[in-house]
C-alpha cells in the first residue's frame, strides 16, 4: 500500500515539474507585460513583477495601427464565419441526412481540402486574385479563409447533426408538423449548441491565420493584428520586449477565452469516433 | 413498431425528391469550386509558363513546356530542401506523438488534482494563437538576456550568457522543433487520454491476472486499442509538420533565413513568392502538394471509411 502511495506521490511530482515547463512560456509572457523596463532589461530575470506597471498594455494599444489592424480582424473573421456557417450547416445536412451518389466524392474533397498546406496555394491564388483585383482588400482573404473554414464547418456539423436522434424528428413529423416545422422546431434548437461551438472555432481559426494575411495585405493600416503582431519585432536589437509581451497577451486572450469554452466539443472534430470504429 | 417506424422514414425520405441534397451541397460546391479549382487549373498552367512580376501586370504568361520543373528538379537547393524538412518531420513527429503518449499515461496515474492542474495547463497552451506563441519565444532567447539561456547556464548545463541560438542552421531548426513540439504535444496528449479513457478496464485486470507485467499489458492491450487514434493523429501530424511555415519563417527570422535553413514551406514562400519567379514557384508548389498528397492517403482512407459507416 505504502509504495502505492510512494509512486502516486512520484508521478503527481513529475505532472507539477511538466505543467511548469508547459506552461512557463506563458507566464514568462503574461509576466513580462507587467514588469517595469528595468526588469525586463536587467541580465538576471525578475520572476513575479511585485510592483506590476500597466505602461506597457498602454503602449501597445497605442502603436500605429493596433486598433484599425484588429478591426481589420474582426471584420474578416466575422464576414467568414457568418457566410461559412451558413453554407456549411446546408452542406451538413445533405451529408448527414441523405445518401446519395457523390457523397464520397465530396467527403474525400472537404477533407482532402484541410490537408492541402498553405503554403502550396500561396502563388495561384495570389495570382488569381490579384487578377480579380482581390489583392490588398479585406474581401480577398475572407474569400481566401472560405475555402479552408467551410471544410472544417462541414466536417464538424455533420457530426453534431449526426448525433441527434433520429426519433426525435419522426416524432415532430407524427404530430403533424411540416418537414421544413419538424426542422425549424426540433432540429435546430438541438445543433444550436454545435453551431456556436463550431462557429466559435472557426472564429479562432481565422483569428489566428498568418500566412494569408501576411501576403493578401500589403498596407499596414489593412493587415490582421497577428500580422501586425508578427512585425512588432523589428530588429532584435531594440525591441520594445514589455509592449510586444502586453500586444502578445491581448492577442491571445479572446483566443484563449474562446478556446477554453468549446475546447471540448470541438477537440475531436478531426479524430471522433476513431476509437469506436 | 419497427416497421411502422422504418416505413415512416422512407416517407420521410420521400418528401424531398432526389435532388435535395445537391440544392444543399451546391452553394458550398460553387464557392470551394470556384475557389480552389480555378486557381488549381491556373497552378497547372503556371508551372509551364515564364511568369514574373512584368507577366503579372500583363497578365499573360509565355509558354516554356517544362523548363520550370527541369530548373528544380536539378536545383541542390531543392533537394536538400525535401532531404531536411523529411528528417524535420520525422523528428517532430516522433517528438510530439513519444511525448504526447507519455503525457497521457502519466495523466491515467496521477491523483485528481494533477490531473485536472496539468490538462489546464495543457489546453492554455494548445490556445495559444501561432504568432503569440512565436514571440514568445524570441523573447525567451534573445541573444542579450534569454531568460531561456539564463536558466540553462543556472542548471549548470553550460555557459549560454549572450548565447546566439540563431547561430547555427542546427540551432536555428531544433529551436523551431522545440517550438513546434511545444505547440502540438497537448492536442496529442489530451487526445490520446481521451482515447485510453475508453480503454476497458477489465480487459487490462484480465492481462494482469494472466501475468502480464505493466509494459506487456501496454503494447499488448493498450496499444491495439490506441492504434487507430494513434494512427490519424501521426498523418495529421505528418501533413502538419511537413508543411509547416508561421514557425520557421518568423522564428529563424528574414535576417537568417537561407538555402541552409529552409523547410518546404518556406522555400517555397522565398523561391516563389518573394522573387516573384511565380511559374517557378508554381513548379515548387506542384511538387510539394503531390508529396503532401501521397502522404496523406493513408489518412484520407480511414477518414473517408468513418464518414460513409456512422
Amino acid at each position: 500500500m505504502s509504495v502505492r502511495v510512494a509512486r502516486r506521490a512520484l508521478w503527481n511530482a513529475v505532472a507539477v515539474v511538466l505543467f511548469l515547463v508547459m506552461v512557463f512560456p506563458v507566464f514568462w509572457m503574461v509576466s513580462t507585460s507587467f514588469k517595469t523596463d528595468d526588469q525586463i532589461y536587467a541580465l538576471k530575470p525578475t520572476w513575479f513583477p511585485l510592483h506590476p506597471t500597466l505602461a506597457h498594455f498602454g503602449n501597445a494599444i497605442h502603436k500605429p495601427f493596433f486598433w484599425a489592424d484588429v478591426k481589420n480582424s474582426l471584420i474578416i473573421v466575422g464576414f467568414t464565419v457568418a457566410v461559412a456557417m451558413v453554407l456549411a450547416f446546408l452542406a451538413a445536412v445533405a451529408l448527414a441526412k441523405y445518401r446519395f451518389t457523390g457523397r464520397k466524392l465530396f467527403i474525400l474533397a472537404i477533407l482532402g481540402i484541410l490537408m492541402l498546406p498553405a503554403a502550396g496555394l500561396i502563388i495561384p491564388l495570389y495570382v488569381v486574385l490579384a487578377r480579380f483585383h482581390q489583392v490588398n482588400v479585406l474581401s480577398g482573404v475572407v474569400i481566401t479563409y472560405l475555402t479552408f473554414v467551410l471544410p472544417f464547418c462541414i466536417w464538424t456539423l455533420r457530426g453534431f447533426i449526426l448525433g441527434i436522434p433520429k426519433d426525435l424528428e419522426e416524432a415532430a413529423m407524427v404530430d403533424g408538423s411540416t418537414r421544413l416545422g419538424a426542422f425549424v422546431k426540433i432540429l435546430l434548437p438541438l445543433v444550436a449548441p454545435g453551431l456556436v461551438a463550431t462557429s466559435v472555432f472557426a472564429f479562432i481559426t481565422c483569428w489566428n491565420e498568418y500566412i494569408w494575411a501576411r501576403t493578401l495585405l500589403n498596407d499596414q493600416s489593412r493587415q490582421t493584428i497577428t500580422v501586425w503582431l508578427s512585425y512588432f519585432l523589428g530588429s532584435s536589437r531594440n525591441t520594445d520586449w514589455g509592449a510586444l509581451m502586453a500586444a502578445s497577451t491581448l492577442t491571445a486572450i479572446p483566443v484563449v477565452f474562446f478556446f477554453l469554452l468549446v475546447q471540448r466539443k470541438i477537440a475531436f472534430g478531426l479524430t471522433s469516433g476513431a476509437v469506436r470504429g | 413498431m419497427i416497421r411502422a417506424r422504418r416505413r415512416r422514414s422512407r416517407t420521410w425520405r420521400r418528401f424531398g425528391s432526389a435532388s435535395v441534397p445537391y440544392l444543399l451541397l451546391l452553394p458550398v460546391v460553387i464557392v470551394i469550386g470556384g475557389l480552389l479549382g480555378y486557381p488549381i487549373y491556373s497552378l497547372v498552367r503556371l508551372s509551364f509558363q515564364q511568369y514574373g512580376l512584368f507577366e503579372l501586370v500583363q497578365h499573360k504568361g509565355r509558354y516554356i513546356g517544362l523548363h520550370n520543373f527541369g530548373s528544380v528538379l536539378h536545383d541542390t537547393v531543392f533537394w536538400h530542401t525535401l532531404f531536411r524538412t523529411i528528417v524535420f518531420t520525422v523528428a517532430n513527429v516522433g517528438l510530439t506523438m513519444v511525448g504526447g503518449t507519455l503525457i497521457a499515461l502519466l495523466l491515467v496515474r496521477v491523483s485528481m488534482w494533477a490531473r485536472i492542474m496539468l490538462t489546464a495547463g495543457l489546453v492554455l497552451v494548445w490556445s495559444m494563437p501561432q504568432v503569440v506563441a512565436v514571440q514568445i519565444w524570441n523573447w525567451m532567447t534573445n541573444y542579450q538576456n534569454g531568460v531561456f539561456s539564463y536558466v540553462l547556464t543556472e542548471l549548470r548545463f553550460g555557459d549560454y550568457f549572450h548565447h546566439d541560438w540563431l547561430g547555427t542552421p542546427f540551432s536555428q531548426l531544433g529551436l523551431v522543433t522545440a517550438l513546434v513540439v511545444w505547440g502540438a504535444l497537448p492536442f496529442v496528449a489530451i487526445t490520446v487520454f481521451a482515447a485510453l479513457s475508453q480503454v476497458p478496464k477489465d480487459l487490462i485486470e484480465a492481462a494482469e491476472i494472466d501475468g502480464a507485467r505493466g509494459v506487456r499489458v501496454f503494447f499488448d492491450v493498450t496499444v491495439p486499442i490506441l492504434k487507430p487514434v494513434l494512427l490519424i493523429l501521426t498523418s495529421l501530424s505528418i501533413l502538419w509538420d511537413f508543411g509547416v511555415f508561421t514557425q520557421p519563417f518568423l522564428l529563424i527570422g528574414q535576417a537568417h533565413l537561407g538555402p541552409s535553413n529552409y523547410l518546404m514551406g518556406v522555400y517555397l514562400y522565398e523561391e516563389g513568392y518573394l522573387k516573384t519567379d511565380f511559374g517557378r514557384g508554381a513548379a515548387i508548389s506542384i511538387l510539394m502538394l503531390v508529396i503532401v498528397g501521397v502522404m496523406s492517403l493513408v489518412y484520407l482512407r480511414r477518414m473517408v471509411r468513418m464518414g460513409e459507416t456512422s
